[in-house]
């Protein structure tokens, strides 16, 4: 008997890799690429020494390890449209040492989710998902204890708020009620329209900073150029920053989440620019001026 | 650093960013050639206020955040994050046990 179950553990050994994927989500199917996936958080060894970047068939951009094409987790072949995103992604996998870390690699996750749509969404699906975050959106909740907090939040989110008001033309408000506001079903519409405007890419970088920062009113106000992302993410973060500063900070904690949370921020941020203008527009724009 | 105006102040990150990735090779890499041409383009030290500039401003200011975060987080990832389980040893040495040891084995390995 307990032979038996040592030969079977030697024989499942050989699959241990496999296993471990399946272990963490259990309904996982063993299709490629659910596996390539969830293995998000694991670390492979460095395969290649160079990257570059080479301009493919109808101009977009492809890239190169060594002389391999990176293709996506669901196996097609990895592009994207312009330039300044090729060379983003190519420095991303140049800056991996010795194992490559996918969890640090945000700019290729985002192209990867983007080409592979590994939901199966159409844009219409994109934006609800996103537009539920305005009646929930982080700088519309006020607390109404400590005196401080209180002060802090209306100092600090009361302008934004306005700020997007104007810029949009639309009534959201705050509350002090676990309800949160009433948002009035204009002001929905035409943040729907203006989604609307962009296109498939930028719209998954744009759900993307949404969700890391939870508010369209921060998220939209980043991808305006309104807010920067340090600020973006600080006011994010407002009722935690102001703990910090009274009970102090822990490094492995608030300090890790808060870096974590900026570099996400930025590659959306980043990736909603890229892949919405192109260089082009800018180059007669520079002439105008 | 203060007397620098904001885009100079962003390049010399960026630089300082792409140094730490790369090592003293850094300026043999596509991503210095393609900051240094872009940044030549939109006029570093220029006064004029412009859309296009504003545009390019914003975003390598967020491009500098996220190298920068990106490291930093790495970092306190390294150092921080857990290794995995200890192994069996290990784990009962951590409250000053010893497993014992059977010079003959246990008789049940292959």
């Amino acid at each position: 008997m307990l032979r038996s179950i040592v030969r079977l553990q030697c024989q499942l050994g050989s699959s241990r890799t496999l296993l471990k994927y399946c272990s963490r989500d259990p309904a996982s199917n063993f299709s490629i690429q659910s596996n390539a996936y969830s293995s998000a958080m694991t670390e492979r060894r460095k395969f290649y020494k160079d990257v570059s970047i080479a301009q493919g068939e109808g101009g977009v951009y492809e890239v190169h390890l060594d002389r391999r094409k990176l293709k996506t987790p669901g196996g097609k072949l990895f592009t994207v449209p312009n330039e300044s995103l090729a060379v983003a992604v190519a420095t991303e996998w140049d800056a991996q040492k010795e194992t490559l870390k996918y969890y640090s690699m945000h700019l290729t996750t985002l192209c990867n989710t983007a080409i592979d749509n590994p939901t199966h969404r159409d844009k219409q699906q994109m934006i609800t998902a996103s537009l539920k975050f305005v009646e929930t959106d982080t700088v519309c909740y006020r607390i109404d204890d400590p005196p401080a907090l209180v002060e802090l939040q209306k100092n600090e989110w009361d302008p934004v708020l306005h700020w997007i008001e104007n810029r949009y033309n639309v009534e959201i408000g705050s509350s002090y009620n676990i309800l949160g506001p009433e948002i009035p079903a204009a002001t929905i519409d035409t943040f729907r329209q203006h989604l609307n405007s962009y296109n498939f890419w930028s719209l998954t970088g744009l759900e993307f900073v949404i969700t890391q920062l939870k508010s369209v009113v921060l998220s939209l106000a980043l991808i305006d150029r309104h807010l920067t992302v340090e600020e973006a993410v600080l006011l994010s973060r407002l009722e935690e920053e102001y703990q910090i500063e009274r009970w102090g900070s822990v490094e492995w904690c608030h300090d890790y989440d808060m870096y974590e949370l900026r570099a996400r921020t930025a590659a959306g941020a980043l990736f909603v620019q890229l892949s919405s203008e192109m260089s082009s527009v800018k180059r007669k724009l520079m002439q105008d001026c | 650093m203060s007397g620098l105006s904001p885009s100079l102040r962003v390049f010399r990150g960026l630089l300082k960013e792409l140094r730490e990735i790369h090592g003293t090779t850094y300026k043999n890499t596509l991503a210095y050639n393609y900051v240094i041409d872009q940044f030549r383009k939109n006029g570093v030290t220029g006064e004029r206020q412009c859309r296009a500039r504003q545009e390019a401003l914003h975003l390598s200011q967020a491009y500098l955040c996220l190298l920068r975060s990106t490291r930093e987080h790495l970092a306190l990832h390294k150092l921080y994050h857990g290794k995995g389980d200890r192994g069996l040893a290990e784990m009962a040495s951590l409250v000053g046990l010893r497993l014992p040891s059977q010079p003959g084995g246990k008789g049940w390995e292959e």
